[in-house]
């Protein structure tokens, strides 16, 4: 068992006690699961505003005059033409065409950028990245000690941040980011997340994360702001249907059967697992990643057997119970011929094969602000 | 922590109300609040047999699936179908209508390995650490 105390704690540690959260071990780092339960803090996220720090995960600022052409090299998806003040999504992958990690670029200008990663992947990708760094004229730094994160996600998101912000929000399209302060404290205000509602993903010093928090927490009561534990994080993310590191992608999966084709632009210049990546697509698709729902209550949890009457035909990579649809969903990579949306299946819950059917992920419809 | 007089408990945080030949069974307080939001509870048939400190069912919360243990042997006369549409019961009033499953005792001296509310409650407290 891992001792608590080997475990790394974000900035908002001692908040997360004061506010009566739940805390567990998660990728090395003490985090609190759930505040007052996993069910009542996804529906303040999906009806409202919640707030949770994800400060764990991983920042890299990349600077130089290659830091451009070092990162079009590193990642999957084409930079070329990113605007000043944008993030885009995008796969770092391995020789192979195996996932190292999925991030998020943001661009300050051509030779200023800084990536998001997974907290599981920070320190993997930092040594990725200097190990391919060698031949650009680049300076790659992990600032991922000294940078607090925060999203506040929900309807209701913008209306409170607004309260405590210099620069106007409204202004900030999906996927755009502005530098502002909240509460006097510089910060970046990317319109991000990983909940299916529109909101922020607000970067910040490590020393201001605490006084910036509370604040929100003190402003957001007129918005009935909730914190958020990682437990409704995992629920929020899978109604999505989007990929976690470490369950649907890892450095053996094929991007292509996860979905994640549309981040992968084989026509831009070289860059790494492009020969790989190539190959894949042209040898087309045997596996896909589908949506899997169950017909009748029940909850369904990662590696839970797939069958085909009678017959395996995957294993859940992720599963959860969707507190929005009451019931098991989850996400299975099979062969082609059993992806078909609505095709029967059963999952294997303790020896019982339990009806469910293959879906189109988003489980619900996303409600995040695409201008 | 909640932990009624007139109940007997076990180990692994069942309580059992003792009637006669019929014991209702639930989890406690203490179990409910460790599990988190319950949202599904496995139940077995009206007739079945079970047998004391063998699992007859289970609870899911949305992070974990936990097993029911019998804390005596006997047969399932009765069992909470509100819970299929509302486990959320189990959470609320565990003692109440978040009941499981009423069982005709058949061996009432099984009752005797069961833990008194003082035991039980200072076994959660050590388990609180």
């Amino acid at each position: 068992m891992t001792n608590d105390s080997d475990l790394k704690t974000t900035p908002l540690h001692s908040m997360h006690k004061e506010l009566g959260g739940k805390l567990v071990p998660f990728a090395g780092w003490h985090m609190p699961i759930q505040f007052k339960g996993v069910m009542e803090e996804h529906k303040c996220v999906r009806d409202g505003v919640g707030i949770f720090d994800v400060s764990h995960m991983g920042e890299i600022e990349i600077t130089g005059p290659d830091a451009k052409k070092l990162i079009q090299y590193l990642v999957t998806n084409d930079i070329e033409s990113m605007q000043n003040n944008q993030a885009l999504y995008t796969l770092m992958c391995l020789e192979t065409g195996g996932v190292v990690d999925d991030l998020l670029v943001h661009r300050f200008s051509d030779d200023h950028y800084f990536l998001c990663v997974n907290a599981s992947n920070s320190d993997k990708d930092f040594q990725w990245i200097l190990k391919n760094a060698g031949d650009f004229n680049a300076v790659v730094k992990n600032t991922s000690q000294e940078t607090a994160q925060l999203a506040v996600q929900g309807k209701h998101s913008e209306a409170l941040l607004q309260k405590l912000c210099d620069i106007s929000l409204s202004e900030i399209e999906y996927y755009h980011f502005r530098k502002g302060k909240i509460h006097n404290f510089e910060c970046i205000l990317a319109r991000t997340g990983y909940t299916g509602e529109d909101g922020f993903e607000v970067y910040l010093d490590s020393k201001h994360a605490e006084s910036a928090y509370k604040a929100l927490i003190e402003e957001g009561k007129s918005f009935n702001l909730q914190p958020i534990g990682l437990g409704a994080r995992d629920t929020l993310r899978m109604e999505m249907g989007y990929a976690l590191y470490g369950n649907e992608l890892n450095e053996n999966c094929n991007p292509f059967e996860a979905g994640l084709g549309w981040v992968i632009k084989l026509q831009k210049d070289d860059f790494l697992g492009k020969a790989a990546l190539k190959k894949q697509k042209d040898a087309g698709l045997s596996r896909k990643l589908v949506g899997i729902r169950l017909l009748d209550r029940g909850v369904l949890r990662p590696h839970y057997r797939v069958l085909s009457e009678g017959s395996p035909v995957g294993e859940l990579t992720s599963g959860t119970f969707s507190p929005s649809l009451n019931t098991g969903i989850g996400l299975c990579y099979v062969s082609t011929e059993y992806a078909k949306l609505g095709t029967k299946l059963d999952v294997e819950i303790r020896k019982l094969n339990v009806p469910a059917e293959v879906v189109k992920p988003p489980f619900l419809p996303s409600r995040i602000k695409k201008s | 922590m909640e932990v009624p007089e007139n109940l007997l408990y076990t180990q692994e945080h069942e309580w059992v109300r003792v009637d006669g030949k019929k014991a209702v069974v639930g989890i406690t307080q203490f179990a409910q609040e460790q599990l988190g939001d319950i949202v599904f509870v496995e139940l077995p048939e009206v007739g079945t047999l079970i047998e004391q400190e063998s699992p007859f069912g289970v609870v899911e919360s949305v992070k974990t699936v936990s097993d029911l243990y019998a804390p005596v042997s006997g047969t399932v006369t009765a069992s909470n179908k509100d819970l299929e549409a509302h486990p959320e019961q189990v959470n609320s009033e565990p003692y109440g209508t978040g009941w499981i499953i009423e069982i005709e005792v058949s061996d009432e001296k099984e009752l005797e390995k069961l833990m008194s509310p003082d035991d039980y409650t200072e076994q959660c407290n050590k388990e609180q650490g």
